[in-house]
Protein backbone atom coordinates (compact mmCIF):
# COMPACT_ATOMS: atom_id res chain seq x y z
CA UNK A 1 0.00 0.00 0.00
CA UNK A 2 2.85 2.24 0.93
CA UNK A 3 5.57 1.77 -2.21
CA UNK A 4 6.84 4.43 -3.70
CA UNK A 5 9.04 2.77 -7.10
CA UNK A 6 11.30 5.55 -8.03
CA UNK A 7 13.56 3.60 -11.28
CA UNK A 8 13.57 0.90 -9.93
CA UNK A 9 14.59 -1.00 -13.39
CA UNK A 10 17.69 1.21 -13.16
CA UNK A 11 18.27 -0.04 -9.90
CA UNK A 12 21.17 -2.41 -10.04
CA UNK A 13 23.11 -0.28 -12.51
CA UNK A 14 22.71 2.68 -10.13
CA UNK A 15 25.13 -0.01 -7.86
CA UNK A 16 27.78 -0.30 -10.21
CA UNK A 17 29.92 1.89 -8.45
CA UNK A 18 32.49 2.95 -10.82
CA UNK A 19 35.72 5.35 -9.38
CA UNK A 20 34.94 8.34 -11.92
CA UNK A 21 31.10 8.40 -10.52
CA UNK A 22 32.32 8.09 -7.17
CA UNK A 23 34.97 10.54 -7.61
CA UNK A 24 32.24 12.96 -8.85
CA UNK A 25 29.93 12.39 -6.33
CA UNK A 26 32.41 13.10 -3.80
CA UNK A 27 32.67 16.60 -5.61
CA UNK A 28 29.30 17.23 -5.44
CA UNK A 29 29.24 16.72 -2.09
CA UNK A 30 32.43 19.00 -0.62
CA UNK A 31 30.72 21.65 -2.84
CA UNK A 32 27.33 21.47 -0.87
CA UNK A 33 25.63 20.85 -3.16
CA UNK A 34 22.48 18.54 -2.54
CA UNK A 35 21.86 15.19 -3.69
CA UNK A 36 18.50 14.33 -5.13
CA UNK A 37 16.80 10.85 -5.29
CA UNK A 38 17.88 10.44 -8.78
CA UNK A 39 21.25 11.11 -8.64
CA UNK A 40 23.89 8.49 -8.90
CA UNK A 41 25.13 7.87 -5.09
CA UNK A 42 27.40 4.96 -3.87
CA UNK A 43 25.33 1.98 -2.55
CA UNK A 44 27.10 2.40 0.55
CA UNK A 45 25.39 6.16 1.22
CA UNK A 46 22.27 4.85 0.30
CA UNK A 47 22.28 1.91 3.13
CA UNK A 48 23.69 4.44 5.64
CA UNK A 49 20.49 7.43 4.70
CA UNK A 50 18.23 4.88 4.73
CA UNK A 51 19.23 3.36 8.16
CA UNK A 52 19.50 6.76 9.22
CA UNK A 53 16.26 8.07 8.11
CA UNK A 54 14.30 4.97 8.66
CA UNK A 55 15.31 4.99 12.22
CA UNK A 56 14.24 8.68 13.03
CA UNK A 57 11.02 7.82 11.78
CA UNK A 58 10.69 4.86 14.02
CA UNK A 59 11.91 7.13 16.92
CA UNK A 60 8.83 9.50 16.02
CA UNK A 61 6.57 7.26 15.82
CA UNK A 62 7.83 5.22 19.12
CA UNK A 63 8.23 8.31 20.80
CA UNK A 64 4.75 9.07 20.53
CA UNK A 65 4.08 6.41 23.45
CA UNK A 66 5.16 7.73 25.77
CA UNK A 67 3.59 11.13 25.64
CA UNK A 68 0.39 9.80 24.64
CA UNK A 69 0.84 7.98 27.83
CA UNK A 70 -0.85 11.52 29.43
CA UNK A 71 -2.95 12.71 26.48
CA UNK A 72 -5.70 11.27 28.66
CA UNK A 73 -4.76 12.67 32.22
CA UNK A 74 -3.09 16.12 31.18
CA UNK A 75 -3.96 18.10 33.78
CA UNK A 76 -5.94 21.03 32.18
CA UNK A 77 -7.97 21.53 28.77
CA UNK A 78 -5.10 23.65 27.66
CA UNK A 79 -2.31 21.77 28.88
CA UNK A 80 -4.35 18.71 26.88
CA UNK A 81 -4.60 19.96 23.87
CA UNK A 82 -1.34 21.04 23.15
CA UNK A 83 0.07 17.59 24.20
CA UNK A 84 -2.49 16.00 21.87
CA UNK A 85 -0.99 18.52 19.23
CA UNK A 86 2.42 17.76 19.98
CA UNK A 87 2.04 13.92 19.73
CA UNK A 88 0.16 14.32 16.36
CA UNK A 89 2.92 16.35 15.25
CA UNK A 90 5.59 13.89 15.69
CA UNK A 91 2.95 10.87 13.93
CA UNK A 92 3.89 13.79 11.00
CA UNK A 93 7.42 14.13 11.20
CA UNK A 94 7.59 10.27 11.21
CA UNK A 95 5.31 10.08 7.84
CA UNK A 96 7.64 13.22 6.30
CA UNK A 97 10.56 10.82 7.25
CA UNK A 98 9.23 7.96 5.82
CA UNK A 99 8.09 9.70 2.84
CA UNK A 100 11.90 10.69 2.82
CA UNK A 101 13.26 7.37 3.24
CA UNK A 102 10.91 5.93 0.09
CA UNK A 103 12.75 8.05 -2.28
CA UNK A 104 15.49 5.76 -1.57
CA UNK A 105 13.80 3.08 -2.46
CA UNK A 106 12.71 0.89 0.87
CA UNK A 107 8.71 1.00 0.88
CA UNK A 108 7.57 2.60 3.99
CA UNK A 109 6.09 -0.81 4.69
CA UNK A 110 9.19 -2.64 4.71
CA UNK A 111 10.85 -0.09 6.69
CA UNK A 112 7.93 -0.69 9.27
CA UNK A 113 8.30 -4.52 9.29
CA UNK A 114 12.14 -4.39 9.96
CA UNK A 115 10.66 -2.19 13.16
CA UNK A 116 8.42 -4.59 14.39
CA UNK A 117 10.61 -7.69 14.00
CA UNK A 118 13.33 -5.91 15.88
CA UNK A 119 15.47 -5.66 13.53
CA UNK A 120 15.75 -1.98 13.19
CA UNK A 121 16.62 0.73 15.98
CA UNK A 122 14.69 3.63 17.38
CA UNK A 123 15.92 6.30 19.60
CA UNK A 124 16.96 5.01 23.31
CA UNK A 125 15.22 7.46 24.96
CA UNK A 126 11.79 6.36 24.26
CA UNK A 127 12.74 3.30 26.26
CA UNK A 128 12.22 5.03 29.71
CA UNK A 129 8.25 5.54 31.62
CA UNK A 130 6.98 8.57 31.80
CA UNK A 131 5.54 8.33 35.36
CA UNK A 132 4.50 11.92 36.22
CA UNK A 133 3.12 15.07 34.33
CA UNK A 134 6.50 16.57 34.93
CA UNK A 135 7.82 13.65 32.72
CA UNK A 136 5.96 15.41 29.93
CA UNK A 137 7.77 18.88 30.72
CA UNK A 138 10.96 17.40 30.69
CA UNK A 139 10.48 15.26 27.24
CA UNK A 140 9.86 18.48 25.34
CA UNK A 141 12.75 20.72 27.38
CA UNK A 142 15.34 18.17 27.26
CA UNK A 143 14.61 15.27 25.05
CA UNK A 144 12.99 17.46 22.29
CA UNK A 145 15.96 19.70 23.16
CA UNK A 146 18.89 17.28 22.38
CA UNK A 147 16.81 15.98 19.00
CA UNK A 148 17.30 19.81 18.07
CA UNK A 149 21.01 19.84 18.87
CA UNK A 150 21.02 16.86 16.65
CA UNK A 151 18.79 18.40 13.89
CA UNK A 152 19.84 21.56 13.08
CA UNK A 153 22.70 20.37 11.54
CA UNK A 154 20.75 17.53 9.86
CA UNK A 155 19.37 20.90 7.75
CA UNK A 156 22.55 21.03 5.40
CA UNK A 157 22.67 17.21 5.15
CA UNK A 158 23.76 16.50 1.89
CA UNK A 159 20.64 14.17 0.83
CA UNK A 160 17.77 16.67 -0.12
CA UNK A 161 14.50 15.21 1.23
CA UNK A 162 16.13 14.35 4.46
CA UNK A 163 17.45 18.02 4.78
CA UNK A 164 14.08 19.67 3.72
CA UNK A 165 12.04 17.35 6.00
CA UNK A 166 14.40 18.47 8.97
CA UNK A 167 13.69 22.21 8.38
CA UNK A 168 10.26 21.39 8.68
CA UNK A 169 10.44 18.97 12.08
CA UNK A 170 12.97 21.35 13.85
CA UNK A 171 10.45 24.65 13.30
CA UNK A 172 7.83 21.83 14.83
CA UNK A 173 10.61 20.83 17.71
CA UNK A 174 11.39 24.10 18.77
CA UNK A 175 8.01 25.20 19.34
CA UNK A 176 7.62 21.76 21.29
CA UNK A 177 10.86 22.68 23.41
CA UNK A 178 9.21 26.16 23.82
CA UNK A 179 5.76 24.38 25.52
CA UNK A 180 8.16 21.70 27.98
CA UNK A 181 10.36 24.18 29.61
CA UNK A 182 7.02 26.41 30.12
CA UNK A 183 5.34 23.19 31.97
CA UNK A 184 9.11 23.22 33.90
CA UNK A 185 8.46 27.29 34.69
CA UNK A 186 5.10 26.64 36.21
CA UNK A 187 5.65 23.21 37.68
CA UNK A 188 9.28 25.28 39.61
CA UNK A 189 6.73 28.43 40.76
CA UNK A 190 4.26 26.19 41.92
CA UNK A 191 3.45 23.52 44.99
CA UNK A 192 6.41 22.14 46.98
CA UNK A 193 4.92 18.93 45.61
CA UNK A 194 5.07 20.26 42.02
CA UNK A 195 8.63 21.30 42.33
CA UNK A 196 9.57 17.69 43.83
CA UNK A 197 8.11 16.73 40.52
CA UNK A 198 10.05 18.71 38.48
CA UNK A 199 13.22 17.27 40.03
CA UNK A 200 12.36 13.98 40.36
CA UNK A 201 11.78 14.26 36.80
CA UNK A 202 14.65 15.72 35.71
CA UNK A 203 16.43 13.33 37.97
CA UNK A 204 15.24 10.40 35.66
CA UNK A 205 15.83 12.12 32.26
CA UNK A 206 19.35 13.28 32.40
CA UNK A 207 21.61 10.78 31.92
CA UNK A 208 19.39 9.11 29.04
CA UNK A 209 18.82 13.14 27.50
CA UNK A 210 23.11 12.56 27.15
CA UNK A 211 22.62 9.35 25.96
CA UNK A 212 20.54 10.91 22.82
CA UNK A 213 23.68 11.71 21.02
CA UNK A 214 25.23 8.49 21.04
CA UNK A 215 28.07 7.03 21.93
CA UNK A 216 31.68 8.72 22.56
CA UNK A 217 33.73 10.04 19.97
CA UNK A 218 36.27 7.06 19.96
CA UNK A 219 33.36 4.59 19.66
CA UNK A 220 31.39 5.60 17.48
CA UNK A 221 30.89 3.43 14.07
CA UNK A 222 29.62 5.51 11.78
CA UNK A 223 31.19 8.87 12.33
CA UNK A 224 33.92 8.79 9.67
CA UNK A 225 31.93 8.05 6.47
CA UNK A 226 29.24 10.09 7.72
CA UNK A 227 31.43 13.30 8.33
CA UNK A 228 33.05 12.87 5.15
CA UNK A 229 29.29 12.65 2.93
CA UNK A 230 28.46 15.26 5.22
CA UNK A 231 25.68 13.30 6.62
CA UNK A 232 27.29 14.24 9.95
CA UNK A 233 28.54 17.63 10.30
CA UNK A 234 29.39 17.48 14.48
CA UNK A 235 30.82 14.59 16.51
CA UNK A 236 28.43 13.14 19.02
CA UNK A 237 30.88 14.56 21.96
CA UNK A 238 30.92 18.42 20.30
CA UNK A 239 27.26 18.33 20.38
CA UNK A 240 26.58 16.72 23.85
CA UNK A 241 28.96 19.45 24.62
CA UNK A 242 26.74 22.23 23.27
CA UNK A 243 23.37 20.93 24.84
CA UNK A 244 25.42 20.72 28.54
CA UNK A 245 26.14 24.15 28.01
CA UNK A 246 22.81 25.34 27.07
CA UNK A 247 21.10 23.46 29.79
CA UNK A 248 22.51 24.52 32.77
CA UNK A 249 21.94 27.94 33.01
CA UNK A 250 17.96 26.78 32.12
CA UNK A 251 18.13 24.33 34.94
CA UNK A 252 19.46 27.07 36.99
CA UNK A 253 17.00 29.53 35.79
CA UNK A 254 14.36 26.68 37.21
CA UNK A 255 16.04 26.32 40.58
CA UNK A 256 16.56 22.64 39.88
CA UNK A 257 19.57 20.87 40.51
CA UNK A 258 21.39 18.50 37.54
CA UNK A 259 21.75 15.24 39.32
CA UNK A 260 25.59 15.13 38.98
CA UNK A 261 27.72 16.60 41.72
CA UNK A 262 30.76 16.23 40.11
CA UNK A 263 29.64 18.50 37.13
CA UNK A 264 31.58 21.98 37.07
CA UNK A 265 32.51 24.82 34.73
CA UNK A 266 35.64 24.95 33.28
CA UNK A 267 36.86 28.58 33.45
CA UNK A 268 38.76 28.81 30.90
CA UNK A 269 36.89 26.87 28.38
CA UNK A 270 33.55 27.89 30.02
CA UNK A 271 32.44 24.57 29.37
CA UNK A 272 30.46 22.67 31.88
CA UNK A 273 32.40 19.83 32.50
CA UNK A 274 30.33 16.89 33.43
CA UNK A 275 30.76 13.16 34.87
CA UNK A 276 31.12 9.97 33.22
CA UNK A 277 27.96 8.92 31.30
CA UNK A 278 27.37 4.77 32.45
CA UNK A 279 27.57 3.42 28.58
CA UNK A 280 26.60 0.28 30.32
CA UNK A 281 23.27 1.23 30.89
CA UNK A 282 22.87 2.56 26.95
CA UNK A 283 24.23 -0.36 25.85
CA UNK A 284 21.52 -2.61 28.02
CA UNK A 285 18.73 -0.32 26.57
CA UNK A 286 19.93 -0.62 23.28
CA UNK A 287 20.54 -4.40 23.55
CA UNK A 288 16.37 -4.28 24.54
CA UNK A 289 16.47 -4.48 28.34
CA UNK A 290 15.57 -0.96 28.74
CA UNK A 291 12.68 -0.35 31.37
CA UNK A 292 10.11 0.00 28.64
CA UNK A 293 11.40 -1.93 25.22
CA UNK A 294 8.93 -4.95 25.49
CA UNK A 295 6.18 -2.35 26.26
CA UNK A 296 7.04 -0.30 23.25
CA UNK A 297 7.45 -3.08 20.82
CA UNK A 298 4.08 -4.61 21.79
CA UNK A 299 2.28 -1.76 21.86
CA UNK A 300 3.20 -1.01 18.39
CA UNK A 301 3.03 -4.43 17.29
CA UNK A 302 -0.75 -4.56 18.84
CA UNK A 303 -1.64 -1.64 16.65
CA UNK A 304 -0.18 -2.73 13.51
CA UNK A 305 -1.87 -5.99 14.21
CA UNK A 306 -4.83 -4.72 15.02
CA UNK A 307 -4.83 -2.68 12.53
CA UNK A 308 -4.63 -4.93 9.76
CA UNK A 309 -8.20 -5.63 8.75
CA UNK A 310 -8.86 -1.70 8.61
CA UNK A 311 -5.68 -1.79 6.14
CA UNK A 312 -6.87 -4.85 3.97
CA UNK A 313 -10.33 -3.34 3.72
CA UNK A 314 -9.11 0.18 2.84
CA UNK A 315 -7.06 -1.88 -0.29
CA UNK A 316 -10.23 -4.01 -1.12
CA UNK A 317 -12.64 -1.40 -0.99
CA UNK A 318 -9.85 0.82 -3.46
CA UNK A 319 -9.23 -2.58 -5.48
CA UNK A 320 -13.22 -2.52 -6.28
CA UNK A 321 -13.90 0.82 -6.87
CA UNK A 322 -11.02 1.06 -9.42
CA UNK A 323 -12.46 -1.93 -11.49
CA UNK A 324 -15.55 -0.55 -11.43
CA UNK A 325 -14.67 2.61 -12.62
CA UNK A 326 -12.66 0.68 -15.33
CA UNK A 327 -15.75 -1.19 -16.20
CA UNK A 328 -17.97 2.10 -16.49
CA UNK A 329 -15.45 3.81 -18.45
CA UNK A 330 -15.77 0.62 -20.99
CA UNK A 331 -19.45 1.15 -20.92
CA UNK B 1 -0.84 15.81 56.58
CA UNK B 2 -3.74 14.44 55.01
CA UNK B 3 -5.64 16.69 52.01
CA UNK B 4 -9.03 16.16 51.67
CA UNK B 5 -10.00 15.57 47.95
CA UNK B 6 -11.12 18.63 46.01
CA UNK B 7 -15.16 18.05 46.29
CA UNK B 8 -17.18 18.16 42.75
CA UNK B 9 -17.94 22.38 42.08
CA UNK B 10 -22.03 23.59 42.10
CA UNK B 11 -23.01 24.96 38.82
CA UNK B 12 -26.31 26.97 38.72
CA UNK B 13 -27.77 25.48 35.61
CA UNK B 14 -29.87 28.36 34.29
CA UNK B 15 -31.11 27.00 31.14
CA UNK B 16 -28.77 28.82 28.96
CA UNK B 17 -25.91 26.86 31.57
CA UNK B 18 -27.29 23.94 31.35
CA UNK B 19 -27.65 23.90 27.50
CA UNK B 20 -23.89 24.96 26.66
CA UNK B 21 -23.11 22.56 29.11
CA UNK B 22 -24.76 19.68 27.12
CA UNK B 23 -23.13 20.44 24.18
CA UNK B 24 -19.64 21.22 25.91
CA UNK B 25 -19.51 18.25 27.45
CA UNK B 26 -20.28 16.40 24.03
CA UNK B 27 -17.66 18.10 22.78
CA UNK B 28 -15.02 17.06 25.42
CA UNK B 29 -16.29 13.51 26.06
CA UNK B 30 -16.22 12.30 22.19
CA UNK B 31 -12.42 14.61 22.01
CA UNK B 32 -11.24 12.46 24.66
CA UNK B 33 -12.24 9.14 23.54
CA UNK B 34 -10.75 10.11 20.31
CA UNK B 35 -7.49 11.34 21.77
CA UNK B 36 -7.27 7.98 23.28
CA UNK B 37 -6.46 6.52 19.77
CA UNK B 38 -3.37 8.95 19.23
CA UNK B 39 -0.23 6.16 18.60
CA UNK B 40 -2.47 3.15 18.20
CA UNK B 41 -4.39 3.64 15.17
CA UNK B 42 -4.54 1.28 12.62
CA UNK B 43 -1.98 3.21 9.95
CA UNK B 44 -0.36 6.85 10.59
CA UNK B 45 -2.96 8.45 8.85
CA UNK B 46 -5.26 7.57 11.09
CA UNK B 47 -3.31 8.46 14.04
CA UNK B 48 -3.02 12.43 12.60
CA UNK B 49 -7.09 11.93 11.40
CA UNK B 50 -8.04 11.18 14.93
CA UNK B 51 -5.73 12.99 16.28
CA UNK B 52 -7.64 16.26 14.39
CA UNK B 53 -10.86 15.46 15.37
CA UNK B 54 -10.15 15.21 19.24
CA UNK B 55 -8.52 18.30 19.19
CA UNK B 56 -11.07 20.00 17.24
CA UNK B 57 -14.18 18.70 19.18
CA UNK B 58 -11.62 19.61 22.70
CA UNK B 59 -11.21 23.28 20.85
CA UNK B 60 -15.06 23.73 20.68
CA UNK B 61 -15.35 22.33 24.35
CA UNK B 62 -13.11 25.07 25.75
CA UNK B 63 -15.53 27.83 23.74
CA UNK B 64 -18.42 26.39 24.99
CA UNK B 65 -17.36 25.77 28.56
CA UNK B 66 -15.94 29.22 28.64
CA UNK B 67 -19.45 31.01 27.31
CA UNK B 68 -21.14 28.55 30.20
CA UNK B 69 -18.93 30.12 32.50
CA UNK B 70 -19.75 33.82 31.86
CA UNK B 71 -23.05 33.24 31.58
CA UNK B 72 -23.34 31.39 34.65
CA UNK B 73 -21.10 33.94 36.36
CA UNK B 74 -19.74 32.05 39.70
CA UNK B 75 -16.31 31.86 39.01
CA UNK B 76 -16.44 28.38 37.49
CA UNK B 77 -13.89 28.27 34.85
CA UNK B 78 -14.11 25.52 31.43
CA UNK B 79 -10.89 23.44 33.49
CA UNK B 80 -13.51 23.55 36.75
CA UNK B 81 -16.43 22.31 34.46
CA UNK B 82 -13.79 19.51 33.10
CA UNK B 83 -12.02 18.45 35.89
CA UNK B 84 -14.72 18.96 39.03
CA UNK B 85 -17.85 17.75 38.03
CA UNK B 86 -18.62 14.01 38.59
CA UNK B 87 -20.48 11.59 36.31
CA UNK B 88 -24.04 13.19 37.63
CA UNK B 89 -22.99 16.58 36.53
CA UNK B 90 -22.16 15.33 32.65
CA UNK B 91 -24.20 16.58 30.59
CA UNK B 92 -23.12 14.64 27.55
CA UNK B 93 -25.15 11.87 25.20
CA UNK B 94 -24.37 8.26 26.10
CA UNK B 95 -23.05 7.66 22.90
CA UNK B 96 -20.23 9.40 23.13
CA UNK B 97 -18.95 8.68 26.20
CA UNK B 98 -18.98 4.89 24.18
CA UNK B 99 -15.83 3.23 24.38
CA UNK B 100 -13.93 3.07 21.28
CA UNK B 101 -14.01 -0.71 20.49
CA UNK B 102 -13.07 -1.33 17.40
CA UNK B 103 -11.97 1.25 14.66
CA UNK B 104 -15.00 0.70 12.74
CA UNK B 105 -17.20 1.44 16.05
CA UNK B 106 -15.03 3.95 16.78
CA UNK B 107 -15.77 5.48 13.04
CA UNK B 108 -19.51 4.57 13.57
CA UNK B 109 -19.89 6.71 16.72
CA UNK B 110 -18.58 9.38 15.41
CA UNK B 111 -20.43 9.46 11.76
CA UNK B 112 -23.46 9.05 13.62
CA UNK B 113 -22.36 11.87 16.19
CA UNK B 114 -21.01 14.51 13.23
CA UNK B 115 -24.00 13.93 10.79
CA UNK B 116 -25.88 15.28 13.59
CA UNK B 117 -23.26 17.82 14.75
CA UNK B 118 -22.88 19.32 11.10
CA UNK B 119 -26.64 19.75 10.84
CA UNK B 120 -26.94 21.32 14.10
CA UNK B 121 -23.76 23.81 14.12
CA UNK B 122 -25.58 25.23 10.65
CA UNK B 123 -28.45 25.99 11.86
CA UNK B 124 -27.08 27.03 15.36
CA UNK B 125 -25.29 30.02 12.85
CA UNK B 126 -28.67 31.46 13.02
CA UNK B 127 -28.57 31.42 16.91
CA UNK B 128 -29.95 34.63 18.47
CA UNK B 129 -27.28 34.20 21.18
CA UNK B 130 -24.41 36.09 19.30
CA UNK B 131 -21.51 33.51 20.74
CA UNK B 132 -23.64 30.70 20.26
CA UNK B 133 -24.09 31.87 16.92
CA UNK B 134 -20.21 32.13 16.22
CA UNK B 135 -19.08 29.20 17.49
CA UNK B 136 -21.67 27.53 15.75
CA UNK B 137 -19.77 29.08 12.72
CA UNK B 138 -16.06 27.56 13.31
CA UNK B 139 -17.62 23.76 14.87
CA UNK B 140 -20.16 23.71 11.36
CA UNK B 141 -16.60 23.42 9.28
CA UNK B 142 -14.91 21.07 11.71
CA UNK B 143 -17.84 18.85 11.75
CA UNK B 144 -18.52 18.83 7.91
CA UNK B 145 -14.66 17.22 7.68
CA UNK B 146 -15.89 15.06 10.38
CA UNK B 147 -18.65 13.99 8.43
CA UNK B 148 -16.53 13.34 5.28
CA UNK B 149 -13.82 11.44 6.90
CA UNK B 150 -16.34 9.04 8.69
CA UNK B 151 -18.54 8.66 6.16
CA UNK B 152 -15.97 7.80 3.70
CA UNK B 153 -14.56 5.27 6.25
CA UNK B 154 -18.00 3.67 6.89
CA UNK B 155 -18.22 3.00 3.18
CA UNK B 156 -14.72 1.64 2.83
CA UNK B 157 -15.17 -0.55 5.73
CA UNK B 158 -19.21 -1.75 4.73
CA UNK B 159 -17.83 -2.71 0.62
CA UNK B 160 -14.50 -3.90 2.42
CA UNK B 161 -13.71 -7.39 2.83
CA UNK B 162 -16.26 -9.54 4.90
CA UNK B 163 -14.48 -8.94 8.41
CA UNK B 164 -15.02 -5.04 7.71
CA UNK B 165 -18.32 -5.64 6.88
CA UNK B 166 -19.00 -7.69 10.19
CA UNK B 167 -17.24 -5.10 12.08
CA UNK B 168 -19.13 -2.46 10.66
CA UNK B 169 -22.24 -3.71 10.77
CA UNK B 170 -22.06 -5.14 14.57
CA UNK B 171 -21.20 -1.36 15.25
CA UNK B 172 -24.25 0.34 13.84
CA UNK B 173 -26.08 -2.30 15.40
CA UNK B 174 -24.35 -1.58 19.11
CA UNK B 175 -24.85 1.73 18.46
CA UNK B 176 -28.33 2.49 17.19
CA UNK B 177 -30.15 2.84 20.41
CA UNK B 178 -27.91 5.57 21.40
CA UNK B 179 -29.04 8.17 18.46
CA UNK B 180 -32.67 9.13 19.65
CA UNK B 181 -30.98 11.34 22.06
CA UNK B 182 -29.76 13.46 20.14
CA UNK B 183 -33.31 14.06 18.71
CA UNK B 184 -35.01 14.71 22.23
CA UNK B 185 -36.03 18.13 23.74
CA UNK B 186 -36.98 18.90 27.45
CA UNK B 187 -38.46 21.72 29.22
CA UNK B 188 -35.80 23.76 29.60
CA UNK B 189 -34.38 23.56 26.34
CA UNK B 190 -38.20 24.33 24.99
CA UNK B 191 -38.10 27.69 26.04
CA UNK B 192 -34.61 28.69 25.01
CA UNK B 193 -36.31 26.97 21.11
CA UNK B 194 -39.00 29.15 21.33
CA UNK B 195 -36.63 32.43 21.84
CA UNK B 196 -34.71 31.29 18.92
CA UNK B 197 -31.67 30.88 21.04
CA UNK B 198 -31.26 27.35 20.02
CA UNK B 199 -32.70 25.06 17.42
CA UNK B 200 -35.31 22.20 17.35
CA UNK B 201 -33.27 19.15 16.74
CA UNK B 202 -36.15 16.87 15.82
CA UNK B 203 -36.09 19.07 12.85
CA UNK B 204 -32.83 17.60 12.08
CA UNK B 205 -34.05 14.24 12.37
CA UNK B 206 -35.23 13.90 9.00
CA UNK B 207 -32.11 15.18 7.03
CA UNK B 208 -29.94 13.35 9.17
CA UNK B 209 -31.89 9.66 8.30
CA UNK B 210 -31.37 10.77 4.94
CA UNK B 211 -27.95 11.00 5.13
CA UNK B 212 -27.10 8.16 7.03
CA UNK B 213 -29.33 5.82 5.50
CA UNK B 214 -27.82 7.09 2.34
CA UNK B 215 -24.27 5.96 3.55
CA UNK B 216 -25.14 3.37 4.69
CA UNK B 217 -26.95 2.17 1.88
CA UNK B 218 -23.80 2.66 -0.31
CA UNK B 219 -21.64 1.06 2.06
CA UNK B 220 -24.02 -1.98 1.58
CA UNK B 221 -24.66 -2.18 5.28
CA UNK B 222 -28.41 -1.98 6.67
CA UNK B 223 -29.91 0.35 9.64
CA UNK B 224 -31.23 -1.86 12.44
CA UNK B 225 -34.89 -2.16 12.93
CA UNK B 226 -34.91 -2.21 16.45
CA UNK B 227 -36.03 1.43 17.56
CA UNK B 228 -35.87 1.24 21.18
CA UNK B 229 -33.67 4.25 22.22
CA UNK B 230 -31.64 4.40 25.49
CA UNK B 231 -31.80 7.54 27.14
CA UNK B 232 -30.73 9.61 30.47
CA UNK B 233 -27.19 11.32 29.22
CA UNK B 234 -28.57 14.88 28.92
CA UNK B 235 -29.99 14.46 32.93
CA UNK B 236 -26.48 12.78 34.25
CA UNK B 237 -27.59 8.84 33.91
CA UNK B 238 -24.86 7.77 32.15
CA UNK B 239 -23.39 4.19 31.36
CA UNK B 240 -21.26 2.89 33.47
CA UNK B 241 -18.32 4.04 31.16
CA UNK B 242 -18.59 7.42 32.01
CA UNK B 243 -16.76 6.80 35.33
CA UNK B 244 -13.70 5.71 34.25
CA UNK B 245 -13.17 8.12 32.00
CA UNK B 246 -13.37 10.72 34.35
CA UNK B 247 -11.79 8.81 36.48
CA UNK B 248 -8.94 9.11 33.80
CA UNK B 249 -9.31 12.86 33.12
CA UNK B 250 -10.04 14.03 36.30
CA UNK B 251 -7.03 11.99 38.26
CA UNK B 252 -4.35 15.11 38.17
CA UNK B 253 -6.53 17.55 39.20
CA UNK B 254 -8.43 15.03 42.11
CA UNK B 255 -5.01 14.08 43.01
CA UNK B 256 -3.42 17.45 43.75
CA UNK B 257 -6.22 19.72 44.40
CA UNK B 258 -6.10 23.29 43.64
CA UNK B 259 -2.74 23.38 42.10
CA UNK B 260 -1.84 24.88 38.69
CA UNK B 261 -0.37 23.24 35.79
Amino acid sequence: MYTQALNTSEAEERNVEDAARAAQFQARIDDEQRIEPNDWMPAAYRKTLTRQISQHAHSEIVGMLPEGNWITRAPSLRRKAALLAKVQDECGHGLYLYAAAETLGTSREELVDQMLAGKAKYSSIFNYPTLSWADIGVIGWLVDGAAIMNQIPLCRCSYGPYARAMIRVCKEESFHQRQGYEIMVTLSRGSEEQKAMAQDALDRWWWPVLMMFGPPDQASQHSDTSTKWKIKRFSNDELRQKFVDATVPQAQYLGLTIPDPGMKQNLATGHWEYSAIDWDEFKQVLAGNGPCNRDRMAARRKAHEEGAWVREAAAAYAEKRSYRQAAQAAE
Amino acid sequence: MLKMAVASIQVSESPLVLYTLRRADDALILGHRLSEWCGHAPMLEEDMALANMGLDLLGQARELYDYAAKVEGNGNDEDKFAYLRDVRQYRNLLLLEQPNGDFARTMVRQFFYAAFADLYWRAMMKSRDATLAAIAAKSEKESAYHVRHSSEWIVRLGDGTAESHARAQTAIDDLWAFIGEMFEVDDSERALIDAGIAVDPAVLRPPWLRLVSDIVSEATLDLPRNNWMQQGGRNGRHSEHLGHLLSELQSMQRTFPGATW
